[in-house]
């Protein structure tokens, strides 16, 4: 179908969505059979008039007129009835394949790795999961039926044609054949604009997106109308593609217009000489020019419907794309579980990059190696951007190790179902990202059945008794649909729901960051308890977090160059004096400086 | 129950006084897009009523050759065919080429319709103040400039090109029917009765049909935004079953609504078949019976007839325009909506430059709450010099944010003035406004594009070298130039990923090279290691050295560097001094100084 030989042709790219449609296809063959039905029978009613016309009209017989006209009433309440069928057939399995499309492309999307998701836009995603499937349904309720039955129906048009006479049906089909080449090369023109254009609308929907989830700082700054300037450029490189595709479809407009109605006016010159001749009776001219109506909107549909058509196809590729996106993280074939989970984690000599970070840069985790007992509290230590949160990522496999091996209990945790694997280890993460739902089910996130007490618990824990003075309490909708929370609410709440969902291991990336100092030496006291049984890995940037954990652990230069306790290392590695303490220092010297000065006015008194 | 602004808009159940008031809305929009466009739409209009009349010639011309025509041929006289067929190409090629004409034409003003609205949906929702932001979620704001301008777009591209160039050809068609044949217009005329109800019945059940489709296809975009912002705690905590079922649901939703408005087009399709249909064959009855009689030429007949069959053709894509109409029709009611909020930190009318701002920043009887029964910050005073770092201190939820929040004015006092330079903020410039005051908070976003745009932003026209210099100021240059292209490297492509505390850098540096005389840091050292900290605050102290500065942190680490001390408890401010004064003291922040000290061990 096409010149560039890696492209599919449209029909093969749109037939990727067969599996989606096949149930459905024996109501979609009914409609096309009922639409059929219905064609023939608008192009059987010319062949009543000619009858009519050349029968009792020519004899001027006007008691033999009501049969001719009983016959095409009935016909034409036959193709209503036809076109009732069709609907009817067609109404809900498009319907369903679209919801079932868009069903599966969340699910995909809901397994598809975080680096699949680092890399797409939600707007991307989203213009894919609304309007590219709105435009199938649409295609496969309406588009592909009339399509494969207007195509039909012109070809038995032509017949019918031809039946009435020869040379005048030539001439309807010879001059229709600039209509087939045209489309053809419309093909080529329309997809590729088709296509930008669907790409630029989803971009388009991503600048939207940043607009309003950026819209602190562009208030902060001011900086509005330079959104707005660069939105306006992408809204206008949209605008230019939705012209060239409006010109490519003025094009294909003309051609069919522009065809049938030369057409006709060579079968009318063609028509009345043959009459004049004595070849054509009058009958036979009513009918072709009737049969010819009926057969033009089936012609000039074929523009729009093709332009549906390549449309449909430019969707179902965009789906496809992400269906047909690559999942390396993916379930075991055959998973193995952990009978007694105790919380031993092991990092074995693991690496890690990002698969699209450049050649020429050393892997970001280059051979980690560190033990955690159950129980045990780790802290990690290391400098901003050293690899702390990816670490943490990589227990629960948001990424998988590039080298080396996890191992929870001795097992590798790739050898573990995914769900199995997040109900041993459950994370709090630094930005907190809470759900549009009641605060007791973004807390109880992870372990849904669990009790009123343990809510409870987790709540206290993590230091969150404000939700009580909520408006609805624990049924307070938060998140984007609900009250907004502050930062250091919405880590406590992230906190609760790691700690509600009693896992062998809590990973906690930096949780306390927000949280005032008040709160956070509460926390702490309260984490302790979990903390005693639970297996934690804690990154930390502060001391009084670094306090929580029995061993703290050194990351830099993507591997762990320290492992001890934190007054062991304070006083034996350089390094983790650099990271946490050199701070402290100055302000244990400044407050002993003013201890003294304390004291000194105190004497002075 | 108000329908103002975007209230209600969940709702299907207006009352007619209401379903008015939202339609008028509507239609003021609609007129405010189109009026600076009259000329375009004035010349598309005359191309589609003469492409349309020429399209409509046909039939009648057919008539004419084969009545006046052929008994000429018979007598060997060619002159009244050749008119009849090089009239009938001529009003063909016109009609074609004006209807192709037309298509570009109309897609030029939906075209220049949609970014019109697009560009004031988008500036005036930058404009709405952030309460409002933060009640209207950015899934409902995406779906109005997504899937509500898409049925925009979908009724100017096909919609109104069915309905007037449908419109016309039936018009048209009727007049010509009535002047060949003023029986058959007549059986026409008694066709538009039967039409008419049909369209009526559809009309009344499909809008209610079609505002449900956009309330269900809203919720679903809400929730399929919020599962891929928040993926990673949905993986974490395995909530993809859940949100699977939860998801299916929402998806049942739309399809049933969906589902509900193809049904009407079910009956409304084959009805108007089935009437047209029956005007043919009334048609072919009272024109044969007068063919027969001998008062009717079997040509007029045909024209009656193919007529008759055109002008019903129409029609059915006259119901798919009530589909794409009523779809915008109900997105235009929502983007109307939006349009009508009016921010609750409006723009002044009469704005007063500030060209020089000093820094003094001044609160008069001010008091902020967000309904009378829910008062965050009770009246107060307080007056800060210009030049002066002060440090606000207290817990979470005393107010510390919200304090900082109306002098940066996200929000405005309930009651009060927040001046600088003793000028009220809310008739102050906008332009002045942002750049004499500028607001940095722990959550850093950073947009998509280069490192180096996202500093810029802080000011656009800055030079490559300020933006580096802005990025020293703060400690940032050097994990900068260690990214795969430095400055230009893309912040979500190609190892462009930056870990929290590096965004929060970067966002530091923008407010640097912003170069603000008031700064407002909301937490904004939250996420930061303590060797970027201490060189951020080595860069405080020169940054904030000749500007006012008020800082909220935690950690107070930072309190340090400040000259003053506000301690905040509920909404009011409880200790006030310097932290040398307040460290000695007996009060809160004494206490909390001695906590925090502790825990530094």
């Amino acid at each position: 179908m096409s010149a560039d030989p890696k492209r599919q042709g449209t029909f093969a790219s749109i037939l990727r969505i067969y599996p989606w449609a096949k149930p459905a296809m024996p109501r979609i063959y009914l409609g096309m059979v009922s639409a059929l039905i219905a064609a023939i029978v608008a192009l059987l009613i010319p062949q009543v008039l000619r009858a009519l016309v050349d029968g009792p009209l020519q004899r001027g017989d006007a008691s033999q007129i009501w049969w001719p006209v009983a016959a095409v009433l009935g016909l034409g309440v036959l193709e209503a009835v036809m076109i009732w069928f069709r609907r009817w057939f067609v109404l809900q399995p498009g319907t369903r394949v679209e919801s079932d499309m868009r069903n599966s492309l969340y699910k995909q999307l809901q397994d598809l790795p975080v680096s699949f998701h680092d890399r797409w836009a939600s707007g991307q995603l989203l213009s894919r999961a609304v309007s590219d499937l709105n435009l199938i349904r649409r295609w496969i309720s309406f588009g592909i039926v009339l399509l494969v039955v207007n195509v039909i129906t012109i070809l038995i048009g032509f017949v019918f044609l031809l039946s009435i006479n020869w040379i005048l049906g030539i001439i309807f089909v010879v001059c229709s054949i600039p209509l087939w080449i045209y489309g053809y090369l419309f093909e080529q023109k329309y997809s590729v604009v088709a296509r930008r254009s669907q790409d630029q609308a989803g971009d388009l929907a991503t600048a939207v997106e940043e607009s309003v989830h950026g819209i602190r700082v562009l208030k902060a700054f001011g900086r509005g109308q330079h959104a707005l300037k660069n939105f306006a450029s992408q809204a206008e490189d949209l605008r230019g593609t939705e012209i060239e595709k409006a010109k490519a479809i003025a094009g294909i407009w003309l051609w069919l217009l522009l065809v049938p109605d030369v057409t006709f006016g060579l079968s009318l010159l063609g028509g009345v000489w043959l009459a004049a001749g004595g070849q054509l009776t009058a009958g036979q001219l009513v009918a072709f020019f009737a049969t010819a109506t009926v057969l033009r909107f089936p012609v000039e549909s074929i523009g729009f419907l093709l332009s549906m058509t390549f449309d449909t196809r430019t969707a179902a590729d965009r789906f496809f794309e992400v269906m047909d996106a690559p999942n390396a993280i993916i379930d075991p074939e055959d998973p193995t579980t952990i009978a007694k989970p105790e919380g031993r984690l092991v990092f074995e000599d693991v690496h890690f990059r990002y698969q699209d970070s450049p050649a020429q840069y050393d892997d970001l985790l280059d051979g980690i190696d560190l033990e955690l007992e159950p129980g045990e509290t780790m802290a990690i230590v290391g400098l901003t951007g050293s690899g702390k949160s990816t670490l943490t990522a990589l227990t629960t496999r948001l990424y998988d190790v590039t080298g080396g091996s996890i191992k929870l209990d001795g097992v590798d945790v790739r050898d573990l179902t995914r769900v199995e694997l997040r109900r041993h280890i459950a994370m709090a993460f630094e930005d907190a990202t809470l759900f549009s739902a009641s605060v007791r089910d973004n807390v109880l996130l992870g372990r849904p059945d669990a009790s009123d007490a343990d809510l409870a618990e987790a709540l206290e824990i993590a230091q969150a008794d404000f939700v009580y003075q909520l408006p609805d309490g624990l049924d307070t909708r938060v998140g984007e649909e609900g009250m907004s929370l502050s930062g250091g609410q919405r880590q406590r709440l992230a906190l609760a729901r790691a700690v509600a969902a009693n896992p062998e291991v809590l990973v906690l990336d930096d949780p306390l960051s927000a949280l005032d100092v008040d709160t956070e030496a509460m926390v702490e006291a309260a984490l302790r308890r979990v903390l005693a049984s639970t297996t934690a890995m804690i990154v930390a940037h502060r001391p009084s977090t670094v306090m929580l954990a029995d061993r703290v652990a050194l990351l830099e230069g993507g591997r762990i160059t320290a492992v001890g306790r934190h007054s062991d290392l304070l006083a034996s590695s350089d390094h983790y004096r650099f990271v946490i303490s050199s701070l402290e220092d100055e302000e244990k010297r400044e407050h002993r400086e003013a201890l003294l000065e304390q004291e000194e006015q105190g004497a002075d008194a | 129950m108000s329908v103002l602004g975007v209230e209600g808009e969940e709702r299907d159940d207006f009352t007619r006084r209401e379903s008015k008031q939202i339609r008028d809305r509507s239609l003021r929009l609609l007129n405010s897009l189109l009026r600076p466009l009259w000329a375009r739409v004035t010349l598309t209009i005359v191309v589609v009523v003469v492409s349309t009349a020429a399209q409509v010639a046909g039939p009648a011309l057919i008539a004419y050759g084969l009545d006046t025509g052929l008994p000429a041929l018979i007598k060997q006289d060619w002159m009244p065919l050749a008119f009849a067929v090089f009239a009938y190409l001529f009003t063909g090629i016109v009609g074609a080429a004006l209807i192709a004409w037309y298509t570009v034409l109309t897609a030029r003003i939906s075209q220049a319709i949609l970014i019109d609205l697009r560009k004031r949906v988008f500036l005036h929702t930058q404009k709405l103040s952030l309460e409002f932001h933060e009640s209207y979620t950015s899934g409902r704001i995406i779906a109005r400039q997504t899937s509500d301008l898409d049925s925009i777009r979908e009724l100017l591209d096909s919609g109104i090109n069915q309905l007037v160039q449908g419109g016309l050809y039936m018009a048209f068609i009727a007049v010509a029917l009535f002047s060949i044949d003023f029986w058959s217009g007549v059986v026409l005329f008694g066709s538009l009765v039967p039409l008419g109800f049909l369209l009526r019945w559809f009309q009344v059940r499909s809008q209610k049909a079609f505002r449900a489709t956009r309330t269900t296809s809203a919720r679903l975009i809400v929730h399929f935004v919020e599962t891929m912002t928040g993926i990673r705690a949905v993986k974490a905590f395995r909530k993809e079953k859940r949100n699977e079922t939860e998801f299916g649901g929402l998806v049942e939703d739309y399809r049933l609504a969906n589902m509900r408005t193809i049904k009407l087009f079910g009956v409304l399709d084959p009805g108007l078949v089935l009437i047209g249909n029956v005007a043919l064959g009334v048609v072919l009855l009272v024109g044969g019976l007068r063919v027969a009689g001998g008062g009717l030429a079997v040509g007029v007949l045909l024209a009656a007839l193919l007529y008759t069959r055109s002008f019903f053709a129409p029609a059915q894509e006259m119901a798919m325009f009530y589909n794409s109409y009523q779809s915008a029709a109900a997105a235009l009611e929502k983007i109307s909506g939006v349009l009508e909020e009016r921010p609750s930190v409006p723009d002044p009318t009469r704005p007063i430059d500030l060209w020089q701002a000093k820094g003094s920043v001044t609160f008069e009887g001010v008091e902020f709450a967000y309904t009378p029964d829910r008062v965050i910050l009770p009246s107060f005073d307080l007056e800060f010099p210009a030049g002066q770092t002060i440090a606000l201190v207290g817990s979470t939820g005393a107010g510390k944010s919200t304090l900082a929040k109306l002098i940066s004015r996200f929000y405005d006092p309930s009651d009060g003035v927040v001046s600088l330079d003793g000028v009220d903020l809310r008739r102050l410039h906008p332009k002045d406004l942002r750049r004499a005051i500028v607001m940095v908070t722990q959550e850093a976003y950073l947009f998509s594009g280069s490192v180096g745009d996202n500093i810029a932003l802080g000011k656009p026209e800055a030079t490559i070298e300020e933006i580096v210099a802005a990025a020293k100021a703060v400690g940032a240059h050097e994990f900068i130039e260690g990214l795969p292209d430095g400055y230009d490297t893309d912040v979500n492509k190609r190892g462009g990923r930056v870990s929290a505390g590096q965004r929060q850098l970067i966002s530091f540096a923008r407010a640097f090279l912003a170069d603000p005389v008031v700064l407002i840091l909301d937490e904004a050292t939250a996420s930061l290691d303590i060797p970027s900290e201490r060189l951020v605050q080595e860069g405080l102290l020169t940054l904030l050295a000749d500007r006012t500065a008020i800082i909220i942190a935690h950690r107070l680490s930072t309190v340090a560097i400040a000259d003053r001390v506000l301690v905040m408890e509920h909404g009011r401010i409880v200790e006030d001094g310097t932290p040398r004064d307040l460290i000695a003291g007996t009060g809160r922040f004494s206490k909390l100084h001695a906590a925090w000290r502790e825990s530094l061990v």
